[in-house]
């Protein structure tokens, strides 16, 4: 059932918001060993169902964040989004720890397993929301995107996923990882189940400093707009397979009458060298705070600073050691020019790529992953190839746009999806147009 | 190439204890990530300007007031004193 039906249904007294959770509660009591998509489970009320990614918190409820250190945290309250939509959360979904993976499996609590087949990663970060979405284990779902961590795993499951404007949802609440990059997006079943729980959770919040409103759109029609395909993502390290569907896809759309435009964007191939300085950078600012003295786990050492080694050797999972120590050198005495600085300027180029090519198209058209669903396990020794998987949507964070995975073909039961990004703040024109898109592509 | 004793300083500095074979590790990770990181020396960034944020919104006030008295933020306090987190102490006696 959709987001809408349910809704629907409610009004109508077809069922009550709590027999209709019962009945995805039940889904998850069948299904959650296998797929392992949820955390913890609950059971609360609400207006509707939703998953909650567990980096969002929900007063009194844990909050691990996929990680040991907060294993037994308990949120003091309320993220704002949980706030505005007053939903009955069903449960916490399973991530990598710290939302710092694009596979699911860097989770301190095992790995989220792909619905479609499970000897397959479901996607990262934002694994089990993608995960339990897909596999009706919830209607619609909360992910964070830092990089692509909302669309990679809604290609990776065969869902849309949506991540907004920077600034357009309020981010009290989630934790931090990479603050400038970091963005609340939607795991949904559609676009218009999407839009439903965006327009709830939008808008300016007096918590969250960098809010803003996103401009409303008028009706959208095809033959008006234009597509524009940057070369250097139809290009090499792009699987070849995934470029026979986004291409075919492509076709669909010009039949339908949509004006499709090749474009250059040339320095779009340097937004994965760019993202792991800056959001290392950001992120080991952010993770100071788990120091075993505040809150979180502890370990009890003589002196203050064993305290901090020790427990943050505990309780740390590799990546997150790895992505501190990178963060902690681009930042440090003689390497801040060489790295960080360099790559805001880099972020600077990457985002006049965008602004040029807005002039000329309505939007920005890409395969959202550059290659297919992989087996578990398969590149879990090799960080840099997990990294590239962020080829593709890492551009959409830098320069701050929204962006929407939606699905468009699969390769045996394996889903591929095809990516639109549009200019900042023309959130509901990009809904309104991947609506129509996914009208054509799931015919 | 990062050498090991700059892996040892980072490691400090980051306040995270590592085994030497961890250590070596890392040093060779990180010097393959910061190898394919210098495909940034590539891009001509004469007289262009950082970005440390995308979206350009400046000064955003509010008044500096608390809005409730929540205590519960204590109780996640690994250790505490009455109503203050204990650390252990910092100067020697």
């Amino acid at each position: 059932m959709t987001l809408k039906e349910i809704i629907t249904g409610i009004e109508k007294k077809k069922f009550s918001c709590q027999e209709i959770s019962g009945r995805y509660l039940d889904t998850i009591d069948k299904k959650n060993k296998d797929i392992n998509a949820f955390i913890s489970v609950n059971r609360g009320e609400g207006d509707f169902p939703i998953a909650i990614k567990d980096n969002i918190l929900v007063k009194g409820l844990k909050c691990t964040a996929g990680s040991r250190i907060l294993e037994n945290y308990i949120a003091p309250y309320n993220a704002t989004v949980i706030d505005k939509l007053g939903a009955f959360v069903l449960g916490k979904t399973n991530l990598d720890e710290f939302a710092c993976g694009s596979s699911g499996e860097f989770s301190a609590f095992g790995p989220t397993k792909n619905p479609n087949d499970l000897e397959y990663v479901a996607g990262g970060s934002s694994s089990g929301s993608a995960a339990a979405v897909a596999a009706d284990m919830a209607p619609v779902a909360l992910g964070s995107d830092t990089a692509g961590s909302v669309r990679l795993p809604a290609s990776f499951c065969g869902v849309v996923g949506f991540k907004p404007t920077y600034g357009a949802v309020s981010r009290y609440g989630l934790i931090a990882m990479a603050s400038s990059l970091d963005q609340i997006g939607i795991l949904s079943q559609n676009i218009e189940d999407a839009e439903i729980v965006f327009d709830i959770i939008k808008g300016k919040d007096e918590m969250d400093s960098t809010t803003l409103e996103v401009e409303e759109s008028d009706k959208v029609c095809l033959k008006d707009l234009v597509f524009g395909l940057p070369k250097e993502c139809f290009s090499q390290g792009i699987d070849k397979k995934v470029l026979e569907i986004t291409n075919k896809a492509v076709k669909e759309l010009e039949k339908q009458g949509a004006r499709i435009e090749e474009i250059n964007m040339p320095d779009l191939g340097y937004g994965v060298a760019c993202y792991y300085i800056i959001m290392p950078a950001e992120l080991s600012a952010n993770l100071a705070r788990y120091d075993g003295v505040r809150y979180g786990s502890s370990e009890k050492a003589e002196d203050l600073f064993s305290v901090y080694f020790k427990t943050r050797e505990k309780y740390f999972g590799k990546e997150i050691k790895r992505r501190i120590m990178l963060g902690t050198y681009a930042l440090s005495f003689g390497y801040y020019e060489a790295y960080y600085l360099r790559a805001l300027k880099v972020r600077t180029k990457i985002k006049q790529d965008f602004d040029n090519a807005f002039e000329k198209i309505d939007f920005v058209l890409t395969p959202t992953a550059p290659v297919l669903p992989f087996k578990i396990g398969q590149k879990i020794e090799d960080p840099l190839s997990l990294y590239m998987m962020d080829l593709l949507t890492v551009p959409a964070n830098l320069a701050g746009l929204p962006g929407i995975s939606l699905p468009v073909g699969s390769i045996g039961n394996l889903p591929v999806g095809a990516q639109i990004i549009g200019p900042a703040l023309k959130d509901k024109k990009l809904l309104k147009t991947a609506k129509m898109l996914e009208q054509i592509w799931t015919q | 190439m990062i050498n090991l004793e700059q892996v040892k300083h980072i490691a400090q500095l980051s306040r995270i204890d590592f085994s030497e074979k961890e250590l070596k590790k890392l040093q060779k990770e990180l010097s393959l990530i910061l190898d394919y990181i210098d495909k940034l020396n590539q891009v001509d960034i004469k007289e262009i300007e950082p970005t440390s944020h995308s979206v350009l919104i400046k000064n955003v006030f509010r008044k500096d007031k608390s809005k409730k008295n929540d205590s519960s933020l204590l109780n996640l306090v690994p250790e505490k004193k009455e109503r203050f987190v204990k650390v252990k102490s910092v100067f020697k006696k």
